[in-house]
């Protein structure tokens, strides 16, 4: 499995260091409620298909990238930098 | 109190010469590591070129000038190698003394490429690793930061406390590739 870093070009999956799923990425506002804060810190879903991840380039540039992967096929469809997602 | 004598990282465990291999230590002076604030990088690259003649390096790659290395070392990271840096440039990037946190080794000779093919997941080929090029990579487990100086020579910067085990993976495979002659 390789993973293209937008920073260092392609690499091998033994650099990257797997944190989950990229909903942390999507924090509800502190008084959005408790059953919105119930699904961000507990509920996953479970997709035969899309998913996005969040992965650490911890053996390369450190920067955190979210990768769009497809968990049936296993094919990587994109990587983008988490402090341009953020932006 | 007694005088105390610095021993560099590599001391007793280099030169080493194994088949068409050699691993030498470098010195590199003073390292100091650049992490550029928001927005200040094009203020930065020229308060370096101003101050020590080598611009800040782009993703991956290494400005240079006479014995003063920018090397790019990571996300909004490089390392200054050389002189000691300029205190003006604190206004424009967050700075760090490292210089006794990395044990720096040069890999030479012909097979330098085919020794490092049994180490780290890069294709270090000269078509797809030119001179100048600077990644972060890692060497077996060692999270390390490997550039191509010339079209023979590879500079290895490992964490110091990791010296032995640099040298350690290093002699090893330099051994397994001279053994296929």
């Amino acid at each position: 499995m390789r993973i293209t870093c937008p920073i260092c070009g392609e690499r091998d999956r033994r650099e990257f260091y797997y944190k989950g799923h990229a909903v942390s990425l999507d924090r509800p506002a502190p008084d959005a409620g408790e059953e919105a804060w119930d699904n961000y810190v507990y509920l996953r879903e479970n997709p035969a298909g899309e998913t996005r991840d969040l992965w650490q380039h911890e053996g390369g540039c450190g920067a955190w990238i979210e990768v769009t992967r497809n968990t049936v096929t296993h094919e990587i469809t994109a990587t983008r930098l988490v402090s341009e997602a953020k932006s | 109190m007694d005088k105390l004598t610095a021993l560099s990282p590599c001391a007793g465990l280099l030169p080493l010469t194994i088949g068409a291999t050699k691993v030498v230590e470098v010195e590199p002076g003073q390292m100091t590591s650049v992490a550029p604030y928001n927005g200040q990088l094009n203020k930065l690259s020229k308060a370096m070129k101003a101050a020590h003649g080598v611009e800040y390096p782009q993703a991956n790659g290494l400005t240079r000038e006479g014995d003063t290395q920018a090397v790019w070392f990571g996300h909004a990271q490089a390392m200054l190698v050389g002189p000691v840096v300029e205190a003006g440039l604190a206004k424009h990037a967050a700075l760090t003394d490292q210089s006794d946190a990395w044990a720096v080794v040069a890999l030479s000779g012909d097979a330098a490429e085919n020794v490092l093919a049994r180490l780290v997941p890069v294709d270090v080929r000269l078509a797809h690793f030119p001179v100048g090029m600077a990644v972060r990579t890692q060497l077996q487990h060692l999270s390390v930061s490997l550039v191509r100086v010339d079209e023979g020579t590879f500079q290895i910067m490992a964490f110091r406390s990791m010296a032995h085990t640099l040298v350690h993976d290093l002699k090893t495979a330099m051994e397994a590739v001279a053994a296929r002659g």
